[in-house]
């Protein structure tokens, strides 16, 4: 083995600008492979982070007819806040939140939100709901860049909000926009409007109530409370991994296809090679191989094909990744546009276990196929091989 | 010249092709043997199976019929293996068209036969040296294939064949290729290397030149050993 990696060696760098094609070519696939799944596992670590501190928090606990995907849940989706909960939200710990479904009429147009009872001094998720405890005699809203752009509101606009209360009478009355902020996270900005806690209790006629209660702590086990659902944060994060493995599954394709080219590159190498070095293969059969270990060289001739092209990658893969994990890729459309979670700017994040399984998976990739047209050499007569006759 | 013991005996050897629906046969009946230190050639024009005979003797090709027993082990019952392990360990190969690794510089050529034989960095060195100092070669040991002529590459394929000092070297027309002046010097470096390491030499040609240097002259006609001729005792 060591005198066929040896031999494969110099005859690889002897081939010169043929080898080095085919190496760059496999090196792109290396470095463009390891970086798309890098944004994944960034876009992946930053669309979780961004949900636990502006949306979920460590888990929550939801009312059990709380539906985020149906509005028409809202009107049933309350209850008072369950005794075992209250001391954790005094201590800053959990918060609560009372959802009632809204209709905001800015300039003139109408608009469907949802509002949002939020306690003006929670710091479980960080929405800036400070900006909520104001002196002003008006209802202070706040809401987020992307609605306030939606519906063209500017900070200290009033707006008109109309809701319906628990004795299902509507009613409407202007708020004032006193904070408008920038999130990541879609499902907290588009179509919400956030005011405080007890002026929604008050307006909806639902003392003491809530829909969903907030929890900073993931790890703790948490007890199942009468009327309502726990939701842990892998429960809650779920539709993040699925969505990213789809993509993940949209970007097999493209690394089948970078794959594919520079396979096909080094069969066609591989094919070219041994017809046209038949005489030498007759050699290293006349000098003391057998057509077996011919077999074994070039195929190990191939597969060093991908150990050169990890190497030049690392040449200047290394540099451009690691400036790619500092200054991020900015997305060319505007993220807030993919409904989910994701940031303007995605970092890219790569492990050891990436790394080695990019370049296992193409060596392995790049094994098989300069082993399929070598096999054809082990049907060589090494007579004829010699003689450069082709077989 | 002086040579003690067969190293090669072939008895009843029969070598058939098939072509097409026939069936060539390119050796009849043939009977041989060859002693240690033996400087012999096997003579007759295209066709008449010496290049044939060479590859069995040589373990590149088995009999269809008889026996070939090549340092004490029959060719025709020899594994893959076992047959590699002959080759790489006994005998050297010269080509009438050099066969050497062009991507390879002339050290590495040579010093090939010897990686096979898994010997240390510092024995193949001096190993190799020493076959490029045979050879005359040693201002060209960096060089590689297409930078010398063709009487170059030929001195280098003898430096890969006996770098190993074998005990058979089978030369196959080694002077096709070249003048009369790098024959004659070709055909003189093996010469001397056969006088002094007693390296059995065995040629399969039709070129005078070479003809005029053997001890012991087979001549072969259509497959068949048509005579023999001794111009020194053996």
């Amino acid at each position: 083995m060591k005198t066929a990696i040896k031999l494969a060696y110099r005859n690889l760098i002897g081939a010169g600008l043929r080898t080095w094609l085919n190496v760059i070519v496999l090196s792109f696939s290396f470095v463009i492979i390891i970086f798309m799944k890098g944004i994944m596992t960034g876009w992946d670590y930053q669309a979780k982070t961004d949900m636990t501190n502006w949306q979920i928090g460590g888990g929550q606990y939801w009312h059990e007819a709380y539906d985020p995907y149906d509005p028409f849940t809202f009107i049933d989706s309350h209850a008072p806040v369950p005794a075992g909960m209250l001391e954790e939200i005094e201590r800053g710990e959990a918060m609560a939140q009372l959802i009632v479904q809204g209709t905001l009429y800015p300039a003139g147009r109408m608009v469907q939100v949802t509002i949002r009872g939020i306690d003006p001094a929670q710091q479980v998720l960080q929405i800036p709901t400070a900006r909520l405890d104001t002196l002003t005699d008006d209802i202070p809203a706040l809401i987020g860049s992307m609605m306030a752009k939606n519906s063209r509101l500017n900070e200290g606009d009033y707006v008109t909000l109309r809701w319906r209360d628990a004795a299902g009478t509507f009613d409407a009355t202007d708020v004032i926009v006193t904070g408008i902020f920038a999130t990541n996270v879609p499902a907290m900005d588009a179509g919400q409007i956030y005011i405080p806690l007890d002026t929604l209790r008050a307006m909806a006629m639902l003392p003491g109530e809530a829909s969903i209660l907030t929890f900073r702590e993931s790890e703790r086990q948490r007890p199942g409370l009468p009327g309502w659902k726990l939701m842990s944060k892998p429960e809650l994060t779920r539709e993040v991994d699925e969505l990213i493995k789809t993509k993940q599954t949209g970007q097999t394709v493209l690394y089948g296809i970078l794959l594919l080219l520079a396979m096909l590159a080094i069969f066609d190498t591989q094919v070219l090679s041994i017809f046209r070095r038949q005489k030498e293969i007759g050699t290293y059969i006349a000098l003391g191989y057998t057509r077996q270990q011919v077999v074994g060289l070039f195929t190990v001739e191939g597969s060093m094909h991908a150990v050169l092209a990890a190497l030049a990658g690392a040449a200047y893969g290394v540099p451009f990744l690691a400036w790619q994990a500092k200054v991020g890729w900015t997305l060319p459309m505007e993220a807030s546009e993919f409904g989910m979670a994701m940031a303007q700017t995605l970092y890219p994040v790569y492990s050891v276990g990436l790394v080695a399984t990019t370049v296992l998976l193409v060596t392995i990739t790049t094994a098989i196929v300069s082993y399929i047209p070598s096999r054809k050499i082990a049907k060589m007569n090494p007579t004829d091989a010699l003689r450069g006759k082709l077989q | 010249m002086e040579t003690t013991g067969n190293i090669i005996s072939i008895k009843g050897l029969y070598k058939r092709f098939p072509m097409g629906k026939d069936v060539f046969t390119a050796l009849h009946d043939v009977n041989l043997s060859f002693g240690t230190g033996e400087f012999a050639g096997l003579i007759g024009p295209s066709g008449s199976g010496k290049t044939t005979l060479l590859n069995i003797i040589g373990s590149l090709d088995v009999p269809t019929q008889g026996e070939a027993i090549v340092l004490g082990r029959s060719i025709g019952k020899l594994s893959p293996r076992e047959s590699a392990r002959l080759r790489k360990e006994s005998l050297g190969f010269i080509f009438q068209s050099y066969n050497l690794l062009a991507v390879h510089t002339v050290y590495e050529n040579v010093e090939f036969p010897l990686l096979l034989l898994n010997l240390t960095a510092s024995e193949r060195h001096k190993m190799v040296l020493d076959a490029l100092e045979w050879v005359g070669l040693s201002p060209k040991i960096k060089s590689k294939p297409p930078q010398l002529s063709g009487g170059e590459c030929q001195r280098v394929a003898i430096a890969r064949a006996m770098v190993k000092k074998p005990l058979l070297v089978l030369a196959d027309e080694p002077t096709a290729n070249l003048d009369a002046a790098n024959s004659h010097h070709i055909l003189q470096t093996m010469e001397k290397l056969n006088r002094e390491l007693k390296t059995t030499f065995i040629f399969a040609t039709h070129d005078e030149k070479v003809i005029s240097y053997l001890k012991r002259k087979i001549y072969l006609l259509d497959g068949r050993v048509d005579n023999e001729e001794l111009t020194e005792a053996i």
